[in-house]
């Protein structure tokens, strides 16, 4: 099952590498990592999804939580949470028909077309990963140009009872 | 932009003022630092410039790997942090795998490593190297300075990760601008970080549960490792021990954590551990583990370890609990805090039954060799050692045979007294070791056990010994094989001997060198070389006086010991089998 685990760090330099070094450095594997700021200049926040059975996520979060660079690390996944992916798009409009559709379709999943070529389209959309996958299988009778995924991002709904490291 | 800052840095007189360099030194002298090992080199010549002046003792290594097994061997006698200074590039890559053998062990060391200057980083510049991120998965943390007036935050800071927590190796990446440059930043009085707090506050309900297991088990087990020693908690586990009856089996890290001549010692436990602890491993049902992390040398077969007890892990390490075996009760924190709370509401108890059962086993199977007449047994030196030192030695020792006869043939009975590469595993550990321990506990004697394999590894540090008069006696266990390898060929890959022969005898034909003396070196002549006290001795009744004669006379000795060839190290339960499976050959 795939995990979602945000985690509070300093916003140094070599903390990432430290931090993807750890999970790549035991075996595990990462799906997708997201980087951002957060209100505090000094602490980014790293969003890591990571396929794995409890045990494995549990080490992963005991270990990340060990980190002398890492103040907080929440397992998302079990608590009430939003996930939210963005993707870039560009798909091929070989005739109208064909753009048509792909409108259309974009239209069903709330995404919006940002730049439309002669014989391309591209489209913006957000949405939780199942959403996307979704989304990218509805596109597939198309040809897919080029396409970019931020990776997951999470916000939980509600305060977080006990973090795995205060 | 540094380098503006530099030349304003330096044309500022204000006396206050102290150059990277310096601040080094004093960060040291603040930790406490007693001796500093190292190697210089160009990128950390500023720092060599302010040691000069420096209060403490320098310990020259003729390898930075040395240095850094100095440090360690230093740490781990004294429980005081170890302190390295190399420079940068092949230096810093030179100390990886003795940071790893700390890292592994959970060993305090800083090691401070020169580096190109900032504005070089990346340039692929002379003796440069990506030190932090060649270092970043051996340490438990490690510093790129790039600020002169962050350095003396960061060196208190490395010392406080280094010794606090689960203790381990930190690393100081510093450039060499920075060396130079001058600051009127001073030291923290208290290090506090927001990201890192190794002290966890003991939990009653966890203390309460705990003592409940206890106080119902009626085949309690203790299984100690090396954190009651790093904590120093040995008092507290033998009261444990004492209060409910409750035998104790270690690891080969916790060995000297609970005196193996205790009447509920069981001695060590796992692959090459003693019948009886495992035997208690396997029927216990209550496993109270303390400081120690279920090594797959010690578990085995990890579904089959334990399988009739409830296992309760104390460890400050919080991944470590539950990361190999299932535990039905985790308690995280130091073990002095955690002992010292759950003492009180633990029941007398008297598990005669149970005592009795192990106590047969420890009659029925102890260590014990083949010793066919006239022949010199690896496992008689060692009992020799033991008895000519009357067991008051620290030992250190190196890696595969000579450290695990090491364990099952000398009794170790206080911290700090076997010294080894436990989770690494790091041949050529134990010579440069047993020079740090030395100069941690200066006299006290020092028997470094090592192998014809081992001692060849880091033989250069032998003159840091010699130089400095230290009394170490190196025994080497010479049987003309990488020993511990061969009994697995032996065992396991049908005699199959395949790159374990030292000497020419007996090798194949793609190793054998046409005309190449037959074995070589010749240790004494190498020892004498080297300014040590020597002798060879090849047959049982010539060790007691060679020992003897080492102990009489204070110095550096190299004792080099003719031994069988194919001895085997048992018991032995193969790798990741059940204590069902052992071999044990010997009974």
């Amino acid at each position: 099952m795939k995990h979602i685990i945000n985690c509070l760090v300093e916003n140094q330099p070599g903390v990432l590498a430290r931090i993807v070094g750890l999970i790549s450095g035991r075996g595990y594997n990462i799906e997708t990592l997201n980087v951002g700021p957060t209100e505090d200049p000094t602490v980014s926040k790293m969003t890591i999804v990571v396929p794995g059975d409890a045990h494995v996520i549990a080490q992963v979060t005991h270990q990340l939580s060990k980190q002398v660079d890492v103040i907080e690390v929440v397992d998302m996944t079990n608590r009430r949470h939003l996930d939210r992916e963005l993707l870039l798009v560009r798909v091929a409009t070989q005739n109208h028909h064909a753009r048509a559709e792909i409108v259309d379709l974009a239209a069903l999943f709330m995404a919006r077309v940002v730049a439309v070529q002669e014989e391309s389209v591209t489209i913006q959309m957000v949405g939780n990963q199942e959403t996307v996958a979704d989304f990218l299988r509805l596109l597939r009778p198309y040809t897919i140009i080029d396409i970019s995924r931020t990776g997951v991002i999470a916000v939980g709904r509600e305060a977080v009872e006990r973090p795995a490291k205060r | 932009m540094k380098a503006n800052t530099a030349t304003d840095k330096a044309t500022d007189s204000v006396p206050t003022l102290k150059t990277g360099a310096q601040c080094v030194i004093d960060g040291l002298v603040k930790a406490g630092c007693e001796v500093l090992f190292g190697y210089p080199g160009g990128a950390v010549l500023d720092i060599f410039n302010a040691l000069y002046d420096a209060p403490f003792q320098f310990v020259l290594a003729r390898h930075e790997q040395g240095a850094v097994h100095m440090a360690d061997g230093y740490a781990r006698a004294t429980g005081k942090p170890g302190c390295c200074l190399v420079t940068s590039g092949p230096g810093a890559t030179n100390t990886v795998t003795g940071l790893a053998t700390a890292c592994m062990d959970g060993i305090p060391l800083v090691c401070v490593c020169g580096q190109v200057a900032l504005n070089m980083i990346g340039n692929d510049a002379f003796q440069e190297a990506d030190v932090i991120g060649i270092t970043r998965p051996v340490t438990k943390h490690n510093f790129l300075v790039r600020d002169v007036d962050e350095l003396p935050d960061i060196i208190a800071r490395a010392f406080y990760i280094a010794t606090t927590g689960k203790p381990g190796p930190v690393v100081i990446d510093l450039p060499k601008n920075i060396q130079k440059q001058k600051t009127a930043s001073v030291p923290p009085e208290t290090v506090t970080m927001r990201a890192y707090h190794p002290d966890v506050p003991v939990n009653p309900p966890e203390i309460a549960q705990f003592a409940e297991l206890i106080n119902h088990a009626s085949r309690p087990l203790l299984y100690v490792g090396g954190g009651v020693i790093a904590g120093n908690a040995s008092d507290e586990l033998a009261a444990l021990a004492h209060t409910a009856n409750i035998p104790v089996c270690t690891t080969l890290m916790g060995l000297g954590a609970f005196p193996e001549d205790d009447p509920l010692a069981l001695r060590m436990v796992g692959m090459h551990g003693s019948v009886a602890a495992n035997y208690a491993v396997d029927h216990c049902d209550l496993l109270i583990s303390a400081g120690a992390r279920f090594d797959d040398r010690v578990t085995g077969k990890v579904s089959a370890f334990a399988s009739k007890a409830k296992i309760v892990h104390i460890d400050i390490d919080r991944s470590s609990i539950g990361k190999s075996v299932r535990t039905d009760l985790g308690v995280q924190g130091y073990l002095v805090p955690v002992l010292q709370a759950v003492l009180p509401f633990v029941k007398p108890a008297e598990h005669t039954e149970w005592l009795e059962q192990v106590n047969r086993w420890k009659e029925r199977f102890p260590f014990v060799y083949p010793a066919p007449e006239g022949v010199l047994m690896p496992q008689f030196v060692i009992e020799q050692i033991y008895a000519v030192s009357k067991g008051r030695a620290v030992i250190t020792t190196d890696v595969g045979q000579n450290q695990m006869w090491a364990t099952q043939f000398y009794r170790y009975t206080r911290p700090r007294t076997f010294i080894s590469s436990g989770g690494l595993g790091t041949m050529g550990f134990g010579l440069p070791a047993s020079i740090g321990v030395q100069f941690g506990r200066k006299g006290e004697p020092v028997v470094c056990i090592t192998g014809d394999g081992g001692v060849q590894m880091n033989f250069q540090e032998l003159v840091v010994a010699v130089e400095h008069r230290l009394p170490i006696v190196v025994v080497i266990l010479n049987n003309g094989y990488l020993g511990m390898v061969r009994q697995w060929q032996e065992l396991f890959y049908s005699k199959r001997y395949s790159g374990v022969m030292l000497s020419q005898h007996g090798r194949l034909p793609n190793e054998h060198v046409e005309d190449a003396p037959a074995y070589l070196p010749d240790f004494v002549k190498m020892a004498e070389a080297h300014g040590a006290r020597t002798c060879r001795v090849t047959n049982p009744g010539e060790v007691a006086a060679a020992l003897s004669e080492a102990f009489a006379h204070p110095a550096t000795w190299v004792i080099e010991c003719i031994v069988s060839p194919e001895a085997n190290v048992y018991p032995m339960i193969p790798p990741g089998q059940h204590v069902a499976e052992m071999i044990n050959r010997t009974v």
